[in-house]
């Protein structure tokens, strides 16, 4: 390490020890007892207790929590995937009529907030029962989704080179063949950027959440925490433990898969 | 061509017109239509303009407006750590791509579990205010959370923590497709940090900066509900001092059970998330055409 760098690396080590320390307040508080937190809530735990954890996931349906988040990002993906991948490939390889004009308005409507959809949405979902479905869920989010997947995959499959289209249809294989075995293998960068950008979106969302899925046996883990939080007020290294558990998943695929993430996460904010 | 061929891209195209129909356009339709009528259930008589005399005349209202407008504050601290972060991560320091692993956590977190967080370490007791203490600055142990004059300032931290790891990541990647010739010519002339900061680096980025305080400023007028909704207790507390825009729809619609009214704020925000369509494209098309030359 130069002498000289040493200004420039104290500022990044302060910089980054401003970004961890919530995780690791959350990970060192979570495992102190009740009478240790309130004597000392800064210092590193004396022991290593795990009954926080043990406690949160007898108490509250963390797991079950997860399994709704995992449903609906699975069901909304999916979704949002099949129906962006066939009208970007219509979009930016064939020519019909209305074809620039479909994708600027779905483009723009990528700057709607989603909060602006949300009355007229659960008033019908009100009248005919679809309040606290996963299907209904599922669409909205797949919705929400779709326009930026549609925007990516356009600008995509664009730079698949012709060629290649020309002499798959000389072999006759059809539009839907092509699009199959030639430009989704071709796209899976931009896929992958995508799964990683909506599934995160979807997973982290609170605002569709608390209003579309109010049945307990519904709620997803961004919601439930939200309430669980509520309920152990008082009960820090509690709390904490369950927002361990909440963050775990997150935080271990970042570890594995941060070039993706990275990557990922910077499409998505630049829709 | 023969017409099932004409017909083909049409297909293609369907779904993704009805999705958009249904979660969209749908929608965009009815809020219109709800905000001048009383609703009561699915639908109820038209009332003319009353719904927005309400909502333009209730305080409440207006103050969550001054709340979102209150938050833009944070924007030119966002940006500012962004680029001195970034900058200093460009010059590729010793071990400069695991800083750049962990100053990217704070935007991997979800907000409500981050928001708990950061709750419990704001609370007046809690670590944050034991460590001020410590340090002799007892007048910045504020109450963070339970006083209403200081709740709406605790989640613009919350949002700056967060929010600057999205620019940093951003500025970073702008950084890195420059052409670096120009910069080590910089420095055989021997122009030191700052010069070489301001002068040959900050120019080539007017692009990707407006791009980031065109979208901060979309997310921070309408989508902070996940911050404000832990932070205040689900309630926009303590009292009314962290409503903002978005808690108020929720609130006239799900509390007060008042569509009509929910709808008139939410044509509000749409017509201003519309007036921010222009100059976000636009900074969208001019950070792309940066990064091409």
């Amino acid at each position: 390490m130069r002498l000289a760098n040493l200004p420039k690396h104290a500022v990044l080590l302060f910089a980054s020890f401003l970004a961890l320390v919530p995780t690791a307040f959350m990970i060192m508080t979570a495992m102190k007892t009740e009478e240790e937190y309130a004597v000392d809530k800064i210092g590193l735990p004396g022991a290593l207790v795990f009954d926080n954890f043990r406690a949160v996931l007898v108490d509250s349906p963390f797991l079950w929590w997860m399994l709704n988040s995992l449903i609906l990002v699975t069901g909304a993906v999916l979704l949002s995937t099949v129906v962006s991948c066939l009208a970007a490939y219509a979009i930016a390889r064939m020519e019909f009529r209305g074809r620039n004009l479909l994708l600027a308005i779905s483009t723009s409507l990528m700057a709607v907030p989603p909060i602006v959809m949300i009355v007229p949405l659960f008033v019908l979902y009100s009248r005919i029962g679809m309040i606290s479905t996963y299907q209904g869920a599922i669409l909205i989010y797949a919705g929400l989704i779709t326009p930026f997947s549609v925007y990516l995959l356009t600008t995509f499959f664009r730079t698949v080179p012709n060629d290649l289209f020309e002499s798959a249809r000389m072999d006759g294989a059809n539009d839907f063949i092509i699009l199959l075995k030639i430009v989704l293998p071709l796209s899976a960068p931009a896929l992958v950027t995508l799964l990683v950008v909506n599934s995160l979106y979807v997973w982290n969302d609170l605002l569709i959440a608390i209003i579309f899925l109010q049945d307990d046996a519904k709620r997803t883990l961004m919601a439930g925490i939200s309430v669980f939080q509520g309920r152990y007020n008082n009960q820090v290294p509690l709390t904490m433990a369950g927002m361990v558990i909440a963050s775990a998943p997150m935080l271990i695929l970042y570890i594995i898969f941060q070039k993706y993430f990275i990557r990922g996460l910077m499409a998505g904010a630049i829709k | 061509m023969n017409r099932l061929a004409r017909l083909t891209p049409y297909l293609y195209v369907l779904p993704l017109i009805a999705l958009l129909l249904f979660v969209f356009g749908y929608p965009l339709v009815r809020i219109f239509e709800f905000s001048f009528k009383m609703v009561r259930g699915i639908d109820g008589p038209w009332i003319g303009l009353r719904n927005y005399q309400l909502v333009l005349g209730q305080d409440l209202f207006w103050q969550s407006v001054l709340h979102n407008l209150q938050l833009l504050i944070a924007i030119p601290v966002m940006v500012l750590i962004s680029l001195l972060v970034s900058i200093l991560l460009y010059e590729r320091v010793a071990g400069w791509k695991l800083y750049r692993i962990i100053v990217f956590v704070p935007f991997v977190l979800a907000i409500p579990i981050i928001a708990v967080v950061m709750k419990r370490m704001f609370q007046f007791s809690g670590p944050v205010n034991e460590m001020l203490r410590w340090m002799s600055l007892d007048f910045m142990a504020l109450d963070w959370i339970g006083s209403s004059d200081v709740a709406l300032w605790t989640v613009m931290i919350l949002i700056i923590w967060r929010e600057s790891a999205l620019g940093i990541i951003l500025f970073l990647a702008r950084l890195l497709s420059l052409d670096e010739a120009l910069i080590e010519a910089a420095k055989l002339e021997g122009a030191n940090w700052w010069q070489r900061a301001r002068y040959i680096i900050l120019p080539q980025m007017r692009g990707i900066i407006e791009f980031y305080v065109v979208i901060s400023t979309i997310t921070l007028l309408s989508a902070v509900f996940a911050y404000v909704f832990v932070i205040g207790g689900g309630r926009g507390g303590p009292g009314t001092s962290t409503v903002v825009v978005e808690f108020y729809i929720f609130n006239a619609l799900i509390r007060g059970s008042l569509p009509g009214i929910a709808s008139a704020a939410s044509v509000l925000l749409f017509l201003v998330s519309v007036a921010l369509i222009f100059p976000l494209f636009r900074a969208r098309r001019r950070a792309a055409q940066d990064e091409v030359a």
